[in-house]
């Protein structure tokens, strides 16, 4: 028979190196159905039949935020057999207070103090009988960081699972239990003895969103209303009131804080970290600290390692020449006489398109492991305070600075690091906007472009740079009113967690789930996208008969960009070569270059593609070349991008939202850039596409002038399927 | 009617009460701002927004618009 246990607390209270003590390495990954929350099962170590789920942190059981209604629906629909509650003893008071809803399901708990090594360190004291004797069930003492106690708790809560009983539960006022009592009279009979007391107190809250089938809280709307006006004030407010009320005294007695005055090491951190004048200066170094070591210097290491070595010629390790893997896959797949075509798919396609993606994974993982770091000792949420004020004026949030920053070196570890983002509108919204940032792959188009038409002109590169800030900007007030990110506005409301030196294993682990889940799911998408170019640049129909291709514009990519162009002819560039040079960037950015140098006729063409500049000038004027430098820039990210949009998104249907409004965003400032400029440098004549730009332009300006659409219903509309 | 947003640095304040409804409200009140309790104003960050504050022995930050829902002494 196999046991549940949910693991249930709040964030920052230890509970994830808790899981990770408990379950070792037997985890599996995922998300909770439906939603970007993640969820985290393992089995109990030493107990092959006993499955913990790690639920997310949270700290009430109100319907308004994603993670909470994920969390209460687990306990409520599956009804795990025991709690196991984790509280953070140096935060007793707040932590309770979760406990005091969690302990009205129904459901026997256990709850663990963590951190009581700190506790005693700084000389506090928790009296843990009386406490327990005042909540009615078995509390335990552990550390989490240390290990200790942790046996003890696991066992605690596998013999809780195995007893009918719940715990007691604490009572309200006078007025709320009567209210209580009738609203629980009237519950339909289906509804489970023990969870009644629960559903009874949220349908007191008018809590929507626990209603199933025939309930509705407008029912008990005389009792709650009558308990409202004596109390003055609404039934929510004073549950909550009364729940902290109810703590205070129960702690009184068992709990008591040694220094009051004494300034701990924590506080003492934070009075540089966040001061005033300081905190700009600190944040700059960090992060300039971070895109350092893990975009420019250690982070582009490994990744030509991974480029050219690993999916390239070979590389070095004590003087001994280890072969790149194409190579030793081209060798065993010639001396097995295999065809030429599937040699070519083999190499070129697979290896090529996926290792070409995989060889960012090294500079991926240099990167989450500060990420790791940065979240886990605490200044991450220093990260949002200090930045919020800027970013949320467009609608994301004080965390988005770091994906951006991280995106200027490429947008694929920048898109995983929304992850840090609690809001899901804030991570959405950053992930949409992210890979305007011109990332490292952009920047050979770049100079391919302003040395081609621009005479190497310094101000092009900047511009590009100024453009992509522009675009964040601009998408994100444009975003932030439309009616699908502007019904859940998330309060930030949002703990500083004291600071605190994270394990080793911990940061390991996080980088490691994080890596893997890139590799794992975006790998399919690449995978598939890779073979596709492949096969279409390299096949087609030459003299009438189908067949490999040796020249690129004999291949139905070719066809492909012929049958396209006509749409890019509006933006000033609507001819194969760079349709075709277009559709090839979404492989990889740089490629842009590389497929130009086939196309004009050179085997090898230089990063910056200098071979070509003159040809390149005699098919472009600047102003459309620039138009097709800003499209570019903006359209949809190259495939290794997508598929971690896809990843973060976890929702086809986002990631399409996504990659549509980055293409046609890009579109519309490339058509105006075009015709506007165009006209203005003397290329066209004032016509109907100067009007029709025009009138884009307005409508942007419209889309961001505008007022806020008014919200449906100013709570966060979650369905959960299942 | 004095709000938390008006609060000084290093001010000592009790609440009175909090005012609005919805989501901001209760999560205002589920992170241990509620009536009665005292609360200690900390700083204001760089940019002179959000405030952190040391409530109920923890460190909480929130934003002036939504400070202004809690009305103090």
């Amino acid at each position: 028979m196999s046991v549940k246990i949910a693991l249930a607390g709040n964030p920052n209270s230890g509970k994830t190196t808790l899981f990770n003590a408990l379950t070792g390495s037997n985890q599996f990954v995922g998300n909770w159905p439906g939603v970007t929350v993640e969820k985290k099962e393992g089995k109990l170590k030493g107990h092959k039949e006993v499955v913990i789920t790690d639920l997310p942190g949270i700290y009430s059981l109100s319907p308004y935020t994603l993670e909470e209604v994920v969390a209460r629906n687990y306990l409520i629909q599956e009804r795990p057999d025991a709690i196991l509650n984790i509280v953070d003893g140096t935060n007793l008071e707040r932590n309770l207070y979760l406990t005091t809803q969690l302990l009205e399901l129904g459901i026997p708990m256990v709850i663990a103090v963590n951190m009581m090594d700190v506790v005693n360190k700084n000389g506090d004291s928790i009296q843990i009988k009386q406490l327990a004797e005042k909540l009615g069930c078995p509390i335990l003492e552990i550390s989490a960081l240390k290990a200790t106690g942790i046996k003890e708790a696991a066992q605690a809560a596998l013999q809780a699972a195995t007893q009918v009983s719940a715990c007691k539960v604490h009572n309200f006022s006078t007025q709320v239990e009567e209210a209580l009592s009738a609203i629980t009279n009237r519950l339909p009979q289906e509804i489970n003895e023990n969870q009644k007391r629960f559903y009874a107190i949220k349908l007191f809250e008018r809590d929507e969103k626990i209603l199933q089938g025939n309930m509705s809280a407008a029912a008990f709307e005389d009792i709650i209303a009558k308990v409202e006006k004596e109390l003055d004030d609404d039934s929510e407010s004073i549950i909550t009131n009364e729940r902290y009320i109810y703590i205070g005294e129960m702690i009184k007695g068992c709990y008591k804080k040694h220094s009051k005055g004494n300034l701990s090491t924590s506080d003492r951190i934070d009075r540089i970290v966040t001061n005033r004048w300081l905190a700009l200066p600190i944040f700059a170094l960090v992060m300039f600290l971070v895109y350092y070591v893990s975009v420019t210097t250690i982070g582009s290491y490994a990744t030509e390692w991974a480029n050219e070595g690993v999916f390239g010629e070979g590389w070095e390790l004590f003087g001994a020449t280890i072969p790149g893997i194409p190579v030793v896959v081209g060798d065993f797949l010639a001396s097995i006489n295999c065809a030429d075509w599937l040699q070519g798919l083999i190499l070129d396609g697979i290896i090529g398109g996926v290792g070409a993606v995989l060889g960012f994974v090294p500079q991926m993982l240099v990167l989450f492991i500060f990420l790791a770091f940065l979240e886990a000792c605490g200044y991450m949420a220093r990260v949002a305070f200090i930045m919020d004020r800027i970013f949320r004026r467009f609608g994301l949030s004080g965390k988005s600075f770091i994906p951006m920053l991280i995106g200027s070196g490429c947008s694929v570890p920048g898109i995983m690091a929304s992850r840090t983002i609690e809001s899901d509108r804030d991570r959405k919204m950053t992930i949409i906007t992210t890979s305007f940032i011109p990332c490292g792959a952009k920047l050979p188009v770049i100079a391919l472009i302003a040395g081609a038409l621009f005479g190497g002109a310094s101000w092009v590169a900047p511009s590009a740079y100024f453009l992509g800030i522009i675009a964040v900007i601009i998408s994100g007030i444009i975003l932030k009113k439309t009616k699908m990110f502007v019904g859940d506005a998330v309060p930030f409301v949002m703990e500083l967690p004291a600071y605190h030196m994270p394990t080793v294993s911990n940061v390991l682990r996080s980088m490691w789930e994080r890596g893997w889940s890139f590799i794992k799911k975006a790998g399919t998408i690449i995978l598939l996208s890779a073979i596709f170019i492949w096969f279409t640049s390299n096949f087609g129909f030459v003299d009438g008969s189908f067949g490999m291709v040796e020249d690129l514009s004999d291949g139905f990519l070719a066809t492909i960009g012929n049958a396209v162009a006509w749409i890019f002819a509006p933006l000033g560039w609507g001819n194969w070569k760079t349709a075709v040079a277009t559709i090839m960037g979404l492989v990889a950015k740089e490629n842009v270059v590389n497929t130009f140098g086939v196309l004009f006729g050179f085997a090898e063409v230089a990063e910056d593609g200098s071979e070509i500049w003159d040809t390149l000038a005699a098919s472009f004027t600047q102003v459309s070349a620039y138009s097709f430098l800003v499209f570019n820039l903006l359209c949809a990210p190259c495939f290794a991008a997508i598929g971690a949009i896809k990843r973060e998104m976890n929702n086809t249907k986002w990631t399409w939202f996504a990659i549509g409004y980055q293409t046609i965003f890009a579109y519309a400032v490339s058509f105006c850039v075009y015709q506007i400029g165009a006209v203005i440098t003397g290329e066209l004549v004032f016509g109907i596409g100067t009007v029709i730009a025009i009138l884009v332009v307005i409508g942007f300006l419209f889309l961001l002038l505008r007022s806020n659409t008014k919200a449906p219903n100013s709570k966060v509309s979650v369905s959960i399927p299942g | 009617m004095r709000t938390l947003r008006e609060a000084k640095v290093g001010e000592r304040i009790s609440v009175l009460k909090i005012t609005g409804e919805g989501p901001v409200k209760r999560r205002i009140m589920d992170m241990g701002i509620t009536k009665g309790v005292e609360v200690f104003v900390r700083k204001v960050a760089p940019l002179g927004d959000p405030v952190e504050v040391t409530v109920r022995g923890y460190e909480l930050s929130l934003r002036k618009a939504d400070a202004q829902m809690v009305v103090i002494e």
